[in-house]
């Protein structure tokens, strides 16, 4: 474990002092991630120009919201830092036989393939994502009590685990496919049902498709529950949604392993 | 290598004079060559046009729960089932408008160098990456028209009835226009590569401004009443002034009958002229750029 750690802190300081080499190209990147994000904010605002609440007696007014955006902003971005320039580059290994050369190192190849790029410009938007909730928490009509704040941080890091597990799941069918051009595409599409609270998928065809997004692909709970556990009274019936997501996390991560090992042993070079 | 370019120019090209039909069997030539390249990795082109379907679905989601806790009947003029069939209409003007890769591309073949072939050869590049981009959007609209053809059936109900045929060939001729401005905006930025050797931040802040300013995110009429700071003039007025917005936005406004009679004479009048603005700009910067770009090497 510590030998990979320390493997990871040496990737960690090569991309930090390839970042450094090009501080101008990293400012750039981080203001634009960073306009992405106001854009969506300004939304957002726009959105509560019309309406005091998403959903009727949901319990996400303004405040309520901007804690969940928050959370949101934060679980992608560590994600978005850690695991997905790796997975960005996973297709042209795939297509071109660079994998092969990852496969042949005396190291796990999931780690390599998942974690040897990592974009520190990302975490500008998680610094934000702490900001918005530092400002949305003192508007809450219910203060988070302190177990909240002993949870939350568990449960964000549930939600990596399992946008980590469906990313490494993605990987796989990659590996399968040989060629997945929209795997980038397919992630955002899959994730952006993520970005509101579940209680919008109501109605004949919103309820499948959230209990889908809850059990099967168990993409609701990446931000639902821990920004619930912060932004919403916490009741009894609080709880199993908090055990339910660190199962999920633990189940994804092990699911996830298996898919891609037994999609490594199907692989067959592409290089020569 | 602009003598070669201005050649270029006179075969295929949108101001061709010289022997039209040659230039015209040149372009069907590059037109029928682009749709089989884009046949080739046919499986992952239509995964990716299915996909594209699902960000609506959070967005109609996303209003209805709006609409639901509001006691509103509209929002800036539009129900829930106008903003329903809104969304489902830039879908259709994205379709048209949006140029995915031009301009990175663009930019790549001016770095890497390979654009010169296209100063040595009888072939006008914009012109090629115009037939190019037509075929695209061809092998798209079949392979489109089955996952369109099935969300717009389901969802018939969001939408108001059919409007008269006047309206109807307004939102054809601003397709249309949508397309080629869509084409000529992005290749004119794709042509900033002439100029500076990195321009993905550029392309990314050009995205972010056309997704805000396009209407993909929401019907821009919401931004009517937002003030600017200048007297008089709301962020909505100030939007219209820009090119952006009939890339998304005004077919779909035409379509549900938020723009009407003389505002859309106007309108389509506007476009028009944005259309031949940005076909000089990109005929500008390709001609300007050659003269002053370098290729060394074999």
């Amino acid at each position: 474990m510590s030998r990979y750690l320390s493997i990871f802190w040496t990737f960690a300081r090569a991309c930090l002092v390839r970042d450094m080499t090009f501080r101008a190209n990293f400012v750039l990147e981080c203001v634009t991630s960073l306009g992405w994000m106001a854009m969506n904010l300004a939304f957002y605002l726009l959105v509560f120009q019309f309406t005091s609440e998403i959903g009727a007696g949901t319990g996400w007014s303004k405040a309520p919201f901007f804690a969940f955006v928050a959370t949101g902003m934060i679980i992608n971005a560590v994600v978005q830092t850690l695991f997905m320039p790796s997975a960005e580059e996973l297709t042209e290994l795939v297509r071109t036989g660079g994998l092969d050369a990852v496969l042949v190192r005396p190291l796990d190849a999931q780690f390599l393939l998942s974690m040897h790029r990592v974009d520190f410009s990302s975490l500008a938007n998680g610094l934000v994502g702490i900001g918005l909730l530092a400002w949305a928490v003192p508007r809450l009509d219910y203060p988070p009590p302190p177990i909240a704040w002993v949870i939350y941080p568990l449960l964000i890091l549930c939600g990596v685990a399992i946008l980590y597990g469906l990313i490494i799941m993605l990987a796989a069918a990659t590996i399968l496919m040989g060629r997945n051009q929209s795997l980038y595409d397919f992630w955002f599409y899959i994730t952006n049902f993520s970005r509101y609270p579940a209680e919008i998928y109501a109605g004949p065809w919103g309820g499948p498709l959230r209990a889908a997004c809850t059990f099967v692909i168990p993409i609701l709970l990446v931000v639902n529950v821990p920004a619930r556990v912060i932004a919403q009274p916490l009741t009894g019936q609080s709880w199993w949604p908090v055990a339910g997501t660190i199962l999920a996390a633990l189940a994804t991560l092990a699911i996830s392993r298996r898919v891609f090992q037994s999609a490594l042993a199907k692989y067959r070079s592409a290089s020569s | 290598m602009s003598q070669a370019g201005a050649t270029g120019d006179d075969v295929g090209g949108l101001f061709a004079t010289r022997r039209p039909l040659a230039g015209l069997r040149t372009w069907l030539t590059m037109l029928a060559i682009c749709i089989e390249e884009r046949l080739v990795y046919r499986g992952d082109f239509i995964l990716g046009t299915l996909m594209r379907f699902l960000p609506i679905v959070t967005q109609i989601f996303l209003w209805t729960a709006v609409f639901a806790a509001t006691s509103r009947p509209d929002i800036a003029g539009y129900s829930r089932n106008d903003i329903v069939a809104y969304y489902l209409l830039t879908m259709v003007t994205r379709a048209f408008s949006s140029m995915p890769g031009l301009s990175t591309g663009i930019a790549r073949s001016i770095r890497d160098g390979s654009v010169k072939k296209y100063l040595v050869q009888p072939v006008d590049y914009v012109s090629f990456l115009l037939a190019a981009r037509v075929a695209h959007k061809l092998v798209y609209y079949l392979v489109a028209l089955l996952p369109f053809g099935l969300v717009f059936f389901l969802c018939r109900s969001y939408f108001p009835p059919a409007p008269d045929a006047a309206t109807i060939l307004a939102f054809l001729a601003a397709l249309a226009m949508s397309f080629l401005l869509g084409f000529f905006m992005e290749a004119a930025l794709g042509m900033l590569g002439f100029w500076f050797l990195e321009v993905s931040s550029l392309m990314f802040a050009y995205m972010l401004v056309q997704y805000l300013l396009s209407g993909h995110m929401f019907p821009l009429d919401m931004l009517v009443g937002i003030p600017t700071g200048l007297p008089g003039v709301s962020l909505a007025e100030v939007v219209r002034w820009l090119p952006f917005h009939y890339t998304a936005y005004f077919p779909a406004a035409v379509w549900l009958g938020k723009i009407r009679e003389a505002d859309l004479t106007a309108a389509l009048v506007a476009e028009a002229a944005w259309v031949v603005v940005m076909i000089v700009v990109c005929r500008l910067a390709w001609w300007r750029g050659t003269r002053r770009w370098s290729a060394f090497g074999g």
